[in-house]
């Protein structure tokens, strides 16, 4: 188990060196950051002097030894448009990011669990292939389109809901939190809920789907000859062991909610790191950009690295190797 | 149609299937639109010359101030919706199709390649891959559109650049297993060249599960590129997809013109519906470990 997990540890930092490195490339080949830093009537020798200052004017070796230099030292760079660390601007943004995933991955859970549990239970009920239907649907809505028509109708036509920012945050351990205020909760609900639909379908299926895997299974029949209720059954035997590979799928969930949240994020303008990373690229602040890769390629693999411990822990029918 | 397939059980599951015949009712209607749309409506939208600003922000023809000749009512430069729709679908589908394509080629070529010859470009090809998959697509694409800047051509490599990695997997997994099979060592023995043997023995072989995965995708796609073109890292305004359409009524939504984001979001709706009933039915049908 040891050697196990140093093993996926040196995966981890291998992976996010060839990150860096694809980062760092593709990087060097967007537009000339030097005009987003100098005024337009600049002459020659200015760009010039700005270049050298920024170090642009090395080979691209030199220039990729700098930058990890730097980032081994914890100096990401700064933002050509804030003017400031470009690390702090993204943790500033990270609390509001990670408030509208948790709670869409919440609602997700809430939702699709008990619906795949029934209809992986009962596939043949009208009610499941309806539940079925509408995950389909899920899958086949594109999320922004889906936040815009929440906004349209809850927040401009019937004024429920307010359409965009983050409200009243309070601050906890240093970060600043909507979810515990009531106005905060108002504002968080629409863009959750956007963000959760794809995701719950998702899970739907997989949990209707280990379910169904599950019901065949003698021991759900023992279970049930014993005299455990049928909820027991359902919950107690079948959910624990069709729960696996919906962990997994949870985990690569979250990255791809981390994702969409930069469409979600710019749809309600919520001010989290999608929104961020969406005006980093209009106006080509390359160092935010990079930053932001950086965190969620680390975000992903310490995800992917948690996922496989998890599921030798709820299965121990899995020996690592 | 031949009366073999006709008769098949593929043929007779098709039949008794509700959602599969409603799915592909969708996707005939989307391939008429796709062929022959510009011929249901007068405008070209994209011809300035036939834009008039007199017409701009009709809204549809059964609400008050609507006009007979825009049916889904107009955009702020006097562009009928449905032109733009039944333009926009065009460029939406060409964009998945061919991405989908695109990846199925190199990715189907990678995994033959991985599979058949195993070693050292196995272990690169897949170490590739399983970087890849770690990170989610919409974010590869959205990182590559935003170092290519906008245009059709690179959304088309951002797609590809991200979908080539499952038939790359699914490929390799059931090379592995057809390349000990004995029609494969008898293919060798009797001094057909790698190629050959790959092209015309192997490949065959692992082409169905490839079925199912294309089509979703296609679906899969044409979200992601109508979400990257919604950030305006997508297409290019001269040749606006469903996704653009979109974004560019969400600039009027609050105003209240509603029209104008709200019937291309519902054609993206139905047409990705359409593929991913179809898809869900193929799925069932030639997964041999549900029969």
């Amino acid at each position: 188990m040891l050697g196990y997990t140093i093993k996926r540890l040196l995966q981890m930092i291998f992976v996010l060196w060839i990150v860096s490195v694809i980062v760092f490339l593709m990087m060097s080949f967007t537009g000339d950051p030097v005009f987003m830093v100098i005024p337009i009537d600049s002459t020659q020798a200015e760009i010039d002097q700005a270049r050298r200052i920024l170090g642009l004017d090395r080979s691209l070796f030199e220039q990729y030894l700098v930058f990890m230099n730097g980032m081994l030292q914890g100096d990401f760079g700064r933002s050509y448009v804030y003017r400031q660390p470009a690390m702090d601007l993204i943790l500033e943004r990270l609390p509001a990011t990670m408030e509208i995933v948790v709670v869409a991955m919440i609602f997700a859970a809430l939702v699709a669990i008990p619906l795949g549990v029934y209809a992986g239970a009962n596939p043949n009920r009208t009610a499941s292939r309806a539940i079925m239907s509408g995950s389909l649907l899920g899958i086949s809505l594109p999320s922004f389109w889906v936040g815009m028509m929440l906004i349209f109708l809850l927040a401009v036509q019937w004024q429920i809901f307010p359409s965009s920012g983050r409200g009243d945050t309070v601050e906890f351990m240093g970060l600043k939190l909507s979810v515990l205020t009531l106005d905060g909760w108002y504002h968080i609900i629409l863009p959750s809920l956007t963000l959760s639909l794809a995701t719950m379908a998702i899970i739907l299926r997989i949990t209707r789907a280990g379910m169904m895997e599950v019901m065949r299974q003698d021991y759900m029949k023992f279970a049930r000859a014993k005299g455990v209720s049928r909820r027991g059954v359902l919950y107690g035997h079948g959910l624990r062991n069709a729960l696996i590979p919906v962990v997994t799928i949870f985990g690569l969930q979250l990255g791809d909610l981390i994702a969409f949240a930069t469409i979600t994020e710019t749809i309600f303008a919520w001010p989290g790191l999608g929104k961020l990373l969406i005006d980093s690229i209009y106006r080509a602040d390359r160092p935010v950009i990079v930053v932001y890769l950086m965190l969620v390629a680390f975000i992903f693999v310490v995800i992917n690295f948690i996922v496989d411990m998890v599921y030798t822990w709820i299965d121990p029918r899995i020996t690592v190797k | 149609m031949s009366a073999t397939f006709l008769s098949s059980e593929f043929f007779h599951n098709y039949k008794r299937n509700a959602s599969a015949i409603a799915g592909s009712i969708i996707l005939i209607i989307f391939a008429v639109i796709v062929v022959a749309g510009p011929l249901f409506v007068a405008q070209d939208p994209y011809d300035v010359g036939q834009l008039n600003l007199l017409d701009s922000y009709k809204p549809p023809v059964w609400l008050e101030g609507g006009d007979p000749r825009f049916l889904l009512g107009t955009d702020g430069q006097g562009r009928g919706v449905l032109a733009g729709i039944l333009y926009g679908t065009r460029v939406s589908v060409m964009i998945g199709v061919t991405a989908m394509l695109m990846s199925c080629i190199i990715g189907t070529t990678a995994g033959l390649l991985a599979g058949f010859y195993g070693g050292r470009l196995d272990a690169a090809i897949m170490r590739i891959a399983d970087i890849q998959l770690s990170f989610p697509s919409m974010l590869i694409a959205l990182f590559l559109m935003s170092a290519f800047g906008t245009g059709i051509d690179k959304v088309l490599i951002a797609l590809t650049a991200v979908g080539w990695v499952v038939y790359a997997r699914t490929v390799r997994g059931s090379t592995l297993s057809e390349v000990q099979k004995e029609y494969v060592q008898a293919a060798r023995v009797a001094g057909l060249r790698d190629a050959k043997i790959i092209r015309r023995h192997v490949l065959p072989n692992v082409m169905t599960p490839l079925i199912v995965v294309a089509t979703v995708q296609v679906g899969t796609f044409i979200l992601i590129e109508a979400s990257l073109s919604f950030l305006g890292v997508g297409v290019p305004i001269t040749q606006p997809s469903l996704g653009l359409l979109i974004k560019n009524g969400f600039d009027v939504l609050f105003s209240g013109l509603w029209w104008t984001s709200v019937f291309p979001g519902l054609f993206i709706m139905a047409l990705v519906f359409g593929i991913n009933l179809f898809g869900d039915f193929l799925r069932d049908e030639l997964n041999p470990r549900l029969k």
